[in-house]
This record gives structure tokens, C-alpha cells and sequence, in this order.
């Protein structure tokens, strides 16, 4: 791995988006848009503030999913990840490349929608904001990570679509945002807590209703930095140089 | 052998659980241009990705350029053109050659050159995908001549292409080889056999012959080369494939 290449991967991946102005756009104000939407539905009821910092980390993560499992099913399609394959380039600049571009979106998307929630939509938050933002786009970053993982098991683009509701729907049901996770059964807990999702919006909702400290959030934060980490690493191992 | 740029022995093939290449056995001369012929279906892509290293299920000797197939240091000394361009459609042509000459550390000059030669200058700054498809293949071929490799392995680079440009990308391809690198070509468009220097047929996964254009007509007897592959891939019933060589001399 080097420096050099993971960053004309990552500019590679730039200048290709930077060509489709519409993806910009879709991935920077869509989950602001649903947000909003929420929002307005559950205007004269206390529900927004209940749900609003879950579906934080719901909308920006499953966006990011979808968008990069997608583009990088495409680069394999098209031959020019194995045309990168037989050039000197290590498999992890290429994923990285791919991370590093994304990531940078997801911070700006991250961005957009903690602040039209907290400003426009008035989603209460008792904690810093700074928080909410660092969990937010790790949160973000992590869907792209696991796209990235996701995409290396899709053969076509209807298999990538089947992973929708095989990755991110699970975390969405047992991620406490249709029932606290503490009154799940024993079992469904204890899965739970084995998906990346549920940590991200335990520590939004910590940092929205201020009940927990900064250790807790930082180890919340390092849980998705793991699991970012390890997608990441097994994406680029699951890349083979030959193949049948 | 150390002049060879390829040397396979009993190279085969397993592709889930057919056997695609039974055990092939060549070599390319270094600086060569090698057409590799063959009806579609009998394993020359394969034969192709075997020795650029990016098949799987490989058993036999493969030796490119001294090395053993698939080894990184081929990685800079190998240009590989698959049938469908690899480039990136949303990038444009100088895009696209800036990024993988990154890779090679191949520089900006290196770039013009390769547009240069494949006659793409005009076009460099156009979105790969507003491209012809005649365009397409060049900007893919453009790629891989990044670096100047000394071998380049081109998958059907002619396919679709009209006349004039077909004519231009075999005197691209006559250029390079007597520059010194050596150039192995598919294709399944026979009268372009006669401008390479030695063929290999191959026919379900089977060299069927490994000669110079010359010498094929000469032992089949025929006036041209597609009558000439006719007559080996037709009238060859597939077991009396082993003892053609002696009666066919005879």
C-alpha cells in the first residue's frame, strides 16, 4: 500500500462523481429531504425527538450503502478493477481509494443533515453537537465501508439490490429504532449488539438526551471505527488477483 | 529459455469442473508479433489470462519474461487489453490515462505519446463513454501501452473496427514489435494472420499449429489463410489431431 496511489485512487473516484452531478446531489440532500419528512409528519407529537437521532444514523448510513456497493459493482463489471489488478497497485489503495472518497461525502452529507435537524427541523439536543456530528458521519462512513464489503459478494446489480434488505434491515429493526434495544428478548439483544448500526444510534440518542458521558460515547465511536476498519480489510482480501 | 518473452509447457486450464486448455506447450520469441487464431470458444481468452496471471486454476509451467505468471514485477512489464475496453466511461480519455499511469509512474509525456500513437490526441479530453466504439477500443488499448511493456497481450484489439483503422493498429503493432516488444494478438479474422510472424491455432483448448503464416500455407496447400484455417479446423476429424504433424508433412 501507498500514500501516492491510494490518493490518485481517491481523486480517480472524485473526478468520476464530480461528473455526475445528479449522485452529488442525491447523496448530499436525500436523507436532509426524509428527515425533513419525518420530521413534518410527526410535527404536533413528541415522536420526532424520540426517533430523530436513530434515523440520523439510519438515512446517511443506508445511502452510503447503497451508492457505493453499486458503483464499486460497476468497477468490477466493466474490467477495469481487473485491469488495476494486473497493474502495480495494492488492493487495499484501491478500497482505500474508494473509502477515502466516499468518506468525504459522507462527511458533507453527514453534515447537511445533522444541521437541517437540529436547526431546521428543531430536533432536540441536549448534548454537544459536535458529538452528534462525529457519530454521524463515522456512521455515514461505515455504510460506505460496508458497501465496499457487500459489493465483493454481488455478481449483478440485482444481487447488490437483495442486499438492502439482507445488510441494512436487520440493523434497522434491531437497531432500537422500533423498540429500545434494552426491552428486545434476551437474544435479539444480544445479536444486536453485535451490529455496527445499533452503537451508532445508541450514541446518538446519548448524545440527544445528554445521559451518558464522554467515555461512553468514545467507545461507541471506536466501536464503529472497528467495524469500519475491519470491512475495509476484509473488502481488499476479498479481492483476488486471479479469478476462474 | 531465455529468449522466449513466453514459455508455456503442458499449460492447463480447469474452469469449475471442465478442463478449457488440455495442456498447451509454446513459446513467443522476444520482440515478436504473435497472432493467436482460433474459433470462438476454443480458449483463447483464457490462454490470454493465464499468461497475464489473472486466471485462476492454472497448472503447467507459464513463464513470461523469465518470470513465473502473475508475479509483481510482471505487474509494470505486462500490458493487458481484454476484449471489453476497460476504461472508465465517466472520465475522459486523459483522465482515464493519468490515473493508471499514476501506477506505472509512466509521467505526462508518456501519456501524449500513447495518445500519439493510437491517434486519440483530438479526442483526449472527451468522455470515454461519448466515444465511438472504434475510439473505445483505442483509448482501452492506449492503457496498456502506458509504460512501453515488453509484452503486450491483446485480446481481439481489431474486433469491430473498420478497415483503414484495422490496417493503422497492425502497422501500430508491426512498430512496436520491431522496436523490440513483443506483441501477442487474438483474433478470429484470419486474413490478419498474414501480417504476424508466427501463429498459434487453437482449437478446443488444443494448439493445432504453431508456424509462420508462410509455412501454414505451404503445408495446407491452400491459397489464403482462411481457406488454409478452414482446412485445419474443418477436415481435421479431432482424433487424427495427434498424427497430423507427421502426415501432413508427408
Amino acid at each position: 500500500m501507498s500514500a501516492r496511489l491510494t490518493f490518485a485512487a481517491t481523486g480517480r473516484v472524485l473526478t468520476q462523481i464530480r461528473h455526475d452531478p445528479r449522485t452529488i446531489a442525491l447523496l448530499l440532500i436525500v436523507p436532509s429531504l426524509l428527515i425533513g419528512l419525518l420530521a413534518w409528519i410527526f410535527m404536533d407529537t413528541p415522536v420526532f425527538n424520540q426517533v430523530g437521532p436513530a434515523v440520523l444514523a439510519l438515512f446517511p448510513f443506508t445511502i452510503m450503502f447503497v451508492v457505493t456497493s453499486m458503483t464499486t459493482l460497476r468497477e468490477r463489471r466493466t474490467g477495469t478493477l481487473e485491469r488495476q489488478l494486473t497493474l502495480p497497485i495494492g488492493k487495499l489503495d484501491i478500497i482505500m481509494g474508494y473509502a477515502l472518497a466516499f468518506g468525504l461525502l459522507a462527511v458533507f452529507q453527514a453534515g447537511i443533515a445533522v444541521g437541517f435537524s437540529v436547526w431546521l427541523f428543531g430536533l432536540e439536543i441536549s448534548g454537544s453537537v459536535w458529538w452528534l456530528l462525529a457519530i454521524a458521519v463515522a456512521d455515514a462512513v461505515l455504510g460506505t465501508a460496508l458497501g465496499l464489503l457487500a459489493s465483493a459478494f454481488a455478481n449483478t446489480e440485482f444481487q447488490v439490490a437483495q442486499f438492502m434488505p439482507a445488510f441494512v434491515f436487520p440493523q434497522m429493526l434491531l437497531g432500537g429504532l422500533l423498540l429500545p434495544r434494552d426491552q428486545m428478548p434476551d437474544v435479539l439483544y444480544a445479536i444486536s449488539d453485535w451490529l455496527p448500526l445499533s452503537h451508532a444510534i445508541d450514541a446518538l440518542n446519548a448524545v440527544a438526551r445528554d445521559d451518558q458521558d464522554d467515555a461512553y460515547l468514545l467507545t461507541k465511536l471506536l466501536i464503529i471505527v472497528a467495524f469500519i476498519v475491519g470491512a475495509i480489510v476484509l473488502g481488499s482480501v476479498t479481492l483476488k488477483r486471479r479469478t476462474p | 529459455m531465455v529468449n522466449s518473452a513466453i514459455h508455456t509447457d503442458d499449460l492447463r486450464v480447469r474452469r469449475g469442473k471442465r478442463e478449457v486448455l488440455h495442456g498447451i506447450s509454446f513459446d513467443v520469441p522476444q520482440g515478436s508479433l504473435v497472432g493467436l487464431l482460433g474459433p470462438s470458444g476454443s480458449g483463447k481468452t483464457t490462454l490470454m489470462r493465464a499468461i497475464v496471471g489473472v486466471q485462476r486454476n492454472v497448472t503447467g509451467v507459464v513463464n513470461v519474461l523469465g518470470h513465473a505468471a502473475g508475479s509483481a514485477i510482471l505487474r509494470r512489464q505486462v500490458g493487458y487489453v481484454t476484449q471489453d475496453a476497460s476504461v472508465y466511461g465517466d472520465l475522459t480519455i486523459r483522465q482515464n490515462l493519468n490515473y493508471f499511469s499514476s501506477m506505472l509512474r509512466a509521467g505526462r509525456a508518456d501519456v501524449e505519446r500513447v495518445l500519439e500513437s493510437t491517434d486519440l490526441t483530438e479526442q483526449a479530453n472527451q468522455m470515454v463513454d461519448s466515444l465511438s466504439g472504434g475510439q473505445l477500443s483505442r483509448a482501452s488499448l492506449a492503457v496498456a501501452l502506458l509504460g512501453s511493456p515488453e509484452l503486450l497481450v491483446l485480446d481481439e484489439p481489431t474486433v469491430g473496427l473498420d478497415p483503414v483503422l484495422r490496417m493503422d493498429l497492425w502497422a501500430l503493432f508491426r512498430r512496436l514489435a520491431e522496436s523490440g516488444t513483443t506483441l501477442l494478438v487474438s483474433s478470429h479474422v484470419m486474413d490478419e494472420a498474414t501480417r504476424c510472424d508466427r501463429l498459434l491455432l487453437l482449437r478446443d483448448g488444443e494448439i493445432l499449429a504453431d508456424e509462420t503464416p508462410a509455412g501454414l500455407l505451404e503445408r495446407t496447400g491452400a491459397a489464403d489463410a482462411d481457406a488454409a484455417f478452414l482446412a485445419l479446423i474443418r477436415h481435421r476429424p479431432k482424433h487424427l489431431d495427434a498424427e497430423f504433424d507427421g502426415e501432413a508433412a508427408s
